[in-house]
């Protein structure tokens, strides 16, 4: 059981929904990273997704796009992006950590090196976006033989065909990209959304968390009400991209747990 | 890995859309299903004969099909050794080769009821030729063009407007190739119903690679009989060279003679300012190491921590810091050999077959007639080399006069100190 399959648990027995947060991982640079990523559990934040930046994140809108931009001018690695999560595993021994990002980085790192990593970092899971089912047995597998949840993101596009592909060799949770599209884009709707989470949950018993396009305490309210989660990542982003201090982003990412743990 | 343990080098994909450890479908779940899609249509159109049969019509009456394998005498006499043939795709319609593959995928596009066409461009020759095929069909084509590269081939720009086609320019990154094809991605993943993404090389995710290279292939059917037309039945080039961006000129060329083991293969990459450290250059076989980008495991240009670095070329169509996977997989297994050729020599080639032929070469051609120039003088004079002329260099007289330091404003035609 890892710490996801633990905070799963632990909220489905309180009866309450799941606020997931992203940040990019050394956005602004290193320390106030660092300081937000602390801070986190603080604010209400149940799962933290920590973005590695990458030079080409094909998925991501401007401001995620724009946050791996500042993190990388800023010196940022792989290797301190775990430094990051060393660091907070230091205070925090139960708030997950999925470490969300692209390939490249981990594969030139070395998939049995970077398990080795990330495993004694205290990551807990894995998003990497460009890895379908179809790529399984780059990192899907390898990942779950050492003990780390590889997390799957099902799309509008995953018709019923397909789901069980996908759902196959996912664990921890199931992240639903609410639209077609990229990160911080159009808001997601609750009423589109009802439906698609019926339909997976139809296949599996895992947990499924709603992301993608949800800005607000009450988007993220009314998204956590029809899933077992909402994830905030653009939004948060913005806030440090505008320059706030750390516990003025903290007191935003409070209204939007908030928001989620309404529902 | 060995040659002799390969039965056959035009085999490939295999089914996961591998060439060795290269090619593959990396790619989000929102796109999966529509590559899939993709795979199939493409699967029944290859084995069609009504496809064909239309992609050869157009072939001959739009795009003036077969281009002519032309002897350079001319050329072959200043470098004084093995014997010049120039495949003259320039004189396709549009002035590339890169119209032969927007057809097919055309096609393709109208067979699945996409309406909405979008493309990625460097020097602009992929997005000519992607709006030139959408205003004849009339489909409505978007292009993704890096702001730099929107800068460095204005009349390009403009021929994609005069045609119809909205040009984005793109900010993000360097503004140049790699960055137009992220948001080509971007804007797939969001219009996934009614949009086809018109890839304009051998690279991205299975099945493109594949499917373009099948297009492409064209290039190297015809120079095989046109070979045998003028020097005799059976008659093989002895060198194939083509320049390689993301390798799909290369690609057409080498295909149908892969399985030729007496026909030497070179691609010639672009060295910018020189192969080394300092990375000023687009050499992702000879600078670079393998890695994940853009939908395949290809050769990249990337830092220790697997970040994409951005290179440099003169060539706006050769600037881009991958190669498409299957050049990786026979770069890898040795059947084709890849060098590199630095801006300055690119260019005093381009200004060698304006002199010798009357030809204005491409820039990114033009690496292609340098590699030649070095080693034609030392091969014997029946060492036939076939060289893909893959473009036209109208787009790049702007480039040429800058860097020559000619004063292009000036009508009385002077030099600019």
């Amino acid at each position: 059981m890892t710490r996801i399959d633990a905070k799963f648990a632990e909220l489905k027995a309180a009866g309450k929904k799941a606020f997931v947060a992203y940040v990019m991982a050394g956005d602004p640079d290193y320390d106030r990273s660092l300081a937000v990523v602390k801070g986190l559990p603080g604010a209400g934040v149940d799962v933290i997704e920590l973005g590695l930046p990458f030079t080409d994140p094909m998925a991501d809108g401007p401001t995620i796009q724009a946050a791996g931009q500042r993190a990388l001018d800023a010196g940022m690695t792989l290797k301190k992006t775990l430094q990051i999560a060393t660091e907070f595993r230091k205070e925090d021994d139960t708030t997950p950590i999925v470490l969300m990002g692209y390939y490249n980085p981990i594969y030139s790192m070395g998939v049995p090196a970077f398990l080795d990593a990330a495993k004694a970092a205290g990551i807990d899971g894995l998003i990497v976006v460009d890895l379908p089912p179809e790529e399984d047995a780059e990192l899907c597998l390898p990942a779950q033989a050492a003990g780390l949840n590889f997390i799957r993101l099902a799309t509008p596009t995953t018709d019923d065909k397909r789901l069980p592909k996908v759902l196959q060799n996912t664990s921890g949770f199931v992240y639903y990209v609410s639209i077609t599209g990229i990160t911080g884009a159009a808001e997601a709707q609750a009423g589109d959304v009802a439906p698609e989470v019926a339909r997976i949950k139809g296949q599996t018993d895992l947990p499924v968390i709603v992301g993608f396009g949800i800005k607000t305490p009450d988007t993220a309210q009314a998204i956590a009400a029809v899933a077992d989660g909402a994830v905030v990542g653009s939004a948060i982003v913005s806030q440090i991209a505008a320059g706030k201090p750390v516990a003025e982003v903290l007191d935003y990412v409070k209204a939007l747990s908030d928001g989620a743990h309404r529902a | 890995m060995a040659n002799d343990l390969i039965n056959s080098f035009m085999s490939g994909p295999d089914e996961n859309g591998r060439f060795g450890i290269f090619g593959g479908r990396f790619v989000s779940e929102t796109l999966m299903p529509l590559i899939l899609e993709l795979e199939a249509q493409y699967e029944r159109a290859k084995t069609d004969p009504e496809f064909w049969a239309e992609m050869d019509d157009l072939w001959k009456y739009y795009v003036g099909r077969p281009s002519p394998l032309y002897y350079a005498e001319r050329l072959t006499e200043e470098l004084g050794g093995a014997k010049i043939y120039l495949k003259r795709e320039e004189l396709n319609h549009t002035g590339a080769h890169k119209i032969n593959n927007v057809l097919g995928q055309i096609l393709l596009a109208r067979r699945m009821g996409k309406t909405r066409i979008i493309a990625e461009t460097g020097a602009g020759q992929h997005g000519v030729a992607t709006a030139t095929v959408c205003a004849k069909f009339g489909l409505k084509c978007i292009v993704y063009m890096g702001a730099t590269d929107v800068e460095r081939q204005a009349p390009n720009v403009f021929r994609m407007r005069l045609l119809g086609a909205e040009v984005v320019p793109v900010t993000s990154g360097r503004g140049t190739l790699k960055d137009a094809m992220n948001d080509a991605m971007r804007d797939w993943v969001t219009n996934v119903h009614d949009t086809f993404y018109c890839i304009g090389t051998v690279a991205g995710p299975h099945p493109y690679p594949a499917m373009v290279r099948d297009f492409q292939a064209i290039i190297g059917k015809e120079t095989r009989w046109q070979l045998e037309e003028q020097e005799g039945e059976g008659r093989l080039p002895d060198t194939i060279v083509a320049a390689v961006g993301g390798g799909s000129n290369a690609m057409g060329l080498f295909y149908p003679f892969l399985d030729d083991p007496s026909v030497n293969i070179i691609g010639v990459e672009a060295g910018g300012h020189g192969v080394d450290d300092r990375m000023e250059h687009c050499a992702s076989l000879t600078g670079g190491r393998p890695g994940v980008l853009h939908g395949n495991r290809t050769y990249l240009l990337q830092d220790e921590d697997g970040q994409i670095l951005e290179g440099h070329s003169i060539s706006a169509g050769l600037d881009y810091p991958g190669i498409g996977p299957e050049h990786s997989w026979l770069h890898d297994t040795g059947r084709a050999s890849y060098v590199s050729v630095t801006d300055k020599e690119a260019l005093e080639a381009f200004q060698l077959l304006c002199r010798t032929e009357g030809i204005i070469p491409a820039l990114e051609s033009s690496h292609a007639v340098a590699h030649v120039q070095k080693i034609a003088g030392g091969l014997p004079k029946d060492h036939i080399i076939v060289i893909n002329l893959s473009g036209r260099g109208d787009k790049d007289i702007y480039t040429v006069a800058k860097f020559l330091g000619f004063d292009m404003s000036d009508t009385e035609g002077r030099t600019a100190d």
